[in-house]
């Protein structure tokens, strides 16, 4: 059951290329795999944290009848998050913050740290399925934004594309293709 | 006479810069989640269009009304604050007056917040500019964006539907591409899109 649910996450309900969320920062940090690789990582960390303490917050939202203001409360707790992370990665584990600690700010206006904590409040998910959903989709996004990295790393030496498509134009198109194949996972169905 | 000429050009660069030379989606591609994920039906991309023109507007000037009194190090964060707050707004006047739309666009409603279209414009321009000009400033991106969506609506919802805001235009017999409803659709009329209006109006990403 949850394995499933982790599967689903990260292949056939894929964040990035099935419900087209995080695209700003997996079009701008793709040009190569280095760099996606960290973002990646980065954003499968605070997804994970920031859904498992949205998760009791909004339980005392619903307690208290506020479930209203859950957008205000979840994106303080996500900037909030984001910034004790960054403090701490920088304090504690140096080379873990060279590595991906610039990309950590830019996390915040990550759609899918937002995404996920909105979505696990529409799908009603308990505590275990919110943390594993979270984290599949985190996964789900690093395996999209290397494979666009890859792609467009290869595109760079051998393909002449047309000048109009160049630098972003092209992505588009990269991310089409590779939504049509990770549709395949579940085929055709509405 | 000379005064309000001057004061016309600004207002009336602001808003071309917004529509045109630097739309937000075609030229600094910004604001594409949800310019592909709502733009599967016209009614959805329209309603989506003004939440953000609105929030764009609103927050932009409440940013500028207290520019001076925001320390540079919180700004961020009494941005997302600012913003949040619109979009509260916009998501229980949809859920009042247009249920229908509110549970189509779902989870994206509350997205407009990392919409970096709103986060941009109170960043880059709203945090330097008074309150007058951050309006204008605001609906020309805000129209700027929601042009985009529509366009991109329009061909979706023929192709994936036959229709066109919900009214019948193709044959009956008219084969649905149900691929133009789902993601990849979006992204490849966005993609060809971006291409179109790049290749007319001459502007060129190096490299």
């Amino acid at each position: 059951m949850i394995i499933d649910l982790f599967i689903e996450s990260v292949l056939t309900r894929n964040i990035a290329l099935v419900f087209i969320l995080g695209m700003c920062p997996l079009i701008a940090i793709s040009t190569n795999v280095k760099n996606a690789k960290g973002m990646g990582i980065a954003v499968v960390l605070v997804v994970t944290l920031t859904a498992m303490i949205n998760y009791p917050i909004y339980r005392l939202l619903q307690a208290t009848g506020t479930e209203r203001l859950n957008i205000l409360v979840f994106i303080i707790t996500i900037a909030a998050t984001v910034q004790v992370l960054e403090m701490a990665l920088e304090r504690f584990i140096p080379s873990l913050y060279n590595a991906f600690g610039i990309f950590l700010p830019l996390i915040t206006v990550n759609c899918v740290v937002l995404a996920v904590s909105l979505f696990f409040v529409n799908r009603d998910y308990n505590f275990v399925e919110t943390t594993t959903f979270a984290f599949g989709s985190g996964v789900g996004w690093l395996l999209a934004i290397v494979l666009v990295a890859g792609i467009r790393e290869k595109m760079n030496r051998i393909s002449d594309v047309p000048k109009g498509l160049r630098g972003k134009g092209i992505v588009f198109i990269i991310l089409g293709i590779l939504a049509l194949a990770f549709i395949g996972f579940t085929g055709f169905s509405f | 006479m000379k005064l309000i000429r001057l004061k016309y050009t600004k207002w009336y660069n602001i808003l071309k810069d917004g529509l045109h030379r630097n739309n937000p989606i075609v030229v600094a591609v910004l604001g594409i989640c949800s310019a592909l994920a709502v733009t599967n039906k016209v009614e959805n991309a329209i309603a989506m269009g003004f939440g953000v023109t609105f929030v764009v507007m609103a927050s932009s000037a409440t940013v500028s009304l207290v520019r001076n009194m925001i320390p540079s190090k919180v700004r961020m964060v009494t941005y997302m604050v600012i913003i949040s707050a619109y979009v509260i707004l916009v998501q229980m006047f949809l859920q009042a007056f247009f249920p229908a739309i509110a549970s189509a666009l779902g989870a994206y409603v509350g997205l407009i917040i990392t919409n970096c279209i709103v986060m941009g414009r109170a960043e880059a321009y709203a945090a330097k500019n008074p309150v007058r000009y951050t309006l204008i400033d605001g609906f020309a991106s805000g129209m700027g964006y929601t042009l985009i969506l529509v366009i991109v609506s329009i061909v979706r919802e023929i192709l994936a539907f036959g229709t066109l805001l919900n009214i019948r235009i193709m044959p009956l017999d008219w084969p649905n591409w149900v691929v133009m409803a789902m993601a990849p659709g979006g992204f490849f009329v966005l993609g060809l899109l971006i291409w179109g209006i790049r290749e007319m109006s001459h502007f060129y990403e190096e490299k």
